[in-house]
């Protein structure tokens, strides 16, 4: 009997740890099926970050390394330098990477550090019980905005794939979204595209994936996707914002 | 014999870790070491290593991070304000057992303080900057060629224990000039590093770098097994330098740049019929227990001089337990002690005694 489909190789056997409707299952067969596809996992190095994700290399069978909170960029940094002809990813939130670890993610994207970026953004703090990202949206509650994100008290949100896409040192930006399978496929091209940069060493590549907290949003799986569609793609719009090949 | 140079200090700890075979450096400016990057920034590209500015200190420690991960010798160097900034990513290299060694030429504090030399980071370096129960190996040279010597050694024992280790100097010893004499071949000890992250290449298990264990058993073995670690550290590679302490009277402890001091002091005392000696610690962490005890039962008192409020004095301290009167002189801010004040100091001693 033919196999049509089947878990990817570059995942591990151990059962995610994550809440039902979360999609960093989903992101993380997403890497690992390019992983495969590119036959790159046993030359990868991944950084884990700090958050929900904190311990990916439960889940990718590569050499990982935990990084301090929003500090990935910079490890990985240290590790492409010293191997050059490693594959280097980052897997970061928007807590990790828009608030703590601004300084690290706009200077590896400005030296074109040949590293690759999933950036997960579900517009919270998932791990420490749903704070406010730099990501959430204006309006949105989270337990550190129990009124609501207001623009004069909590400013605004960074649109983190538009911000780097103006500086000269990425070859690739791409926005994606986790919320329906024609936007998953998307996802999984844009990702394979990343790391091919990567292999290509044309420098920084970035994904940033539009993703589910249903915990913490208060929200069903199935209203949470819905989320992403109605009211994340208006303030974070699908597309490729930086492409220099 | 070996080439001869006339270097700076930082200049010496620089050219020492290339010899060390370290090939990346990162780090960010700030005065009074940063000669040290000036250094690498030139030679390092002509060893097919990496020399990189990051944009803070947090990430140049983050990218020694990654770098040692891969089993390859790295450092970064910095002085006060910015070893501060580090205290995060040496916590993380403890907690997951990557070594690395880190430069700290101190300068005055607390804050932004001054630029001139100063002890006062003892306390940080050797009693865990960072948060955790960790330690780190603290390495304190006295001369240029100490600087020299001793940063090859950093580098051989972070290696073998899979610790950082700190080359502790001052805004003194990181700008003076002295004449260097260097090895033909250096000593290198290099353990395999099964451990590293660099690819399994689909030939072995995957490996991870990590300090979270979020089963609290699980974590409190990891601790004992660090402890276990600080344990064979401690009796084995405490070293210490003891001149003229053998039948002295009052013995005078100070390392860096204040023993040499402390040496002027007991040359100028012996002209007044003191007999005084020196105990210069050269590892203050492990701090060197043992050689109180070599000293203890002919001594009549000690004697602490620091350019601190009073930092190594605890250890001292805890080394007399009580046996022998410990005496203390400090200078801060950038000031340094001087020589007819330590006189005095002694001086006075006898006549009390």
């Amino acid at each position: 009997m033919a196999i049509v489909f089947q878990k990817p190789k570059a995942l591990k056997d151990t059962a995610l740890h994550y809440c039902p409707g979360c999609t960093h299952g989903i992101a993380h067969r997403l890497v690992a099926e390019v992983l495969d596809e590119l036959d790159i996992e046993g030359k990868t190095i991944g950084i884990a970050s700090v958050g929900c994700s904190y311990n990916s290399y439960d889940y990718f069978g590569c050499d990982m390394i935990q990084a301090p909170h929003g500090r990935a960029p910079a490890v990985a940094t240290g590790v492409k330098r010293s191997k050059p002809d490693s594959i280097v990813f980052t897997y970061q939130g928007d807590g990790d990477l828009a608030a703590i670890g601004t300084a690290e993610i706009i200077h590896a994207a400005a030296r074109g550090e040949n590293i690759t970026v999933i950036f997960i953004n579900n517009t919270i703090y998932g791990m420490t019980s749903g704070q406010m990202a730099p990501t959430t949206l204006l309006n949105q509650y989270t337990t550190t905005t129990p009124y609501g994100r207001i623009s004069d008290l909590h400013g605004f949100p960074i649109n983190v794939s538009e911000v780097l896409s103006v500086l000269e040192g990425p070859a690739y930006i791409e926005r994606a979204s986790l919320h329906d399978v024609k936007h998953i496929k998307k996802a999984k091209e844009a990702i394979k595209k990343a790391f091919t940069v990567q292999i290509m060493k044309k420098g920084f590549s970035m994904v940033e994936l539009l993703s589910t907290c249903p915990t913490n949003w208060g929200l069903s799986p199935v209203e949470a996707l819905n989320r992403i569609k109605n009211e994340m793609i208006p303030q974070y719009p699908l597309g490729v914002f930086k492409e220099r090949l | 014999m070996g080439q001869r140079m006339l270097m700076k200090g930082n200049e010496a700890i620089a050219e020492a870790a290339i010899r060390a075979g370290c090939v990346h450096y990162f780090g960010y400016p700030i005065t009074p070491q940063t000669e040290i990057a000036h250094y690498m920034a030139k030679k390092l590209p002509k060893v097919n290593g990496v020399f990189l500015q990051a944009e803070s200190e947090v990430a140049a420690i983050n990218m020694v991070y990654g770098a040692a991960s891969t089993g390859t010798r790295v450092m970064t160097s910095s002085s006060s304000p910015g070893i501060s900034l580090k205290q995060e990513g040496l916590s993380y290299l403890a907690g997951s057992q990557v070594p690395a060694v880190v430069v700290n030429i101190v300068r005055a504090g607390p804050g932004l303080g001054g630029i001139q030399p100063s002890q006062s980071d003892y306390f940080q370096s050797c009693k865990g900057g960072g948060h955790g129960d960790y330690r780190q190996i603290v390495l304190a040279p006295s001369s240029v060629q100490e600087l020299y010597e001793l940063t090859v050694e950093a580098f051989n024992l972070s290696d073998k224990y899979r610790i950082v280790t700190i080359i502790q100097g001052d805004g003194i010893l990181g700008q003076m000039m002295e004449v260097v004499e260097f090895r033909d071949n250096e000593p290198i000890e290099r353990p395999e590093t099964p451990w590293a992250v660099t690819g399994h290449e689909n030939k072995r298990e995957q490996n991870v770098i990590t300090s979270i264990h979020l089963n609290p058993a699980v974590l409190e073995q990891w601790n004992r097994n660090l402890q276990e670690k600080y344990r064979l550290i401690r009796e084995k590679e405490a070293r210490y330098e003891l001149y003229n302490a053998d039948d002295s009277d009052v013995i005078i402890v100070a390392y860096g740049t204040v023993a040499r001091i402390a040496k002027s002091v007991i040359e100028k005392a012996k002209e007044e019929g003191f007999n005084v000696g020196l105990l210069r610690p050269i590892t203050l962490w492990p701090f060197p227990q043992e050689a109180f005890e070599k000293v203890i039962d002919r001594a009549k008192a000690f004697l602490t001089v620091e350019m601190s409020s009073g930092q190594m004095l605890e250890d001292v301290k805890l080394s007399v337990n009580g046996r022998k009167p410990v005496y203390f002189h400090g200078r801060m801010g950038g000031m340094v002690p001087e020589r007819d004040d330590i006189l005095k100091i002694i001086r006075d001693i006898y006549a009390s005694a």
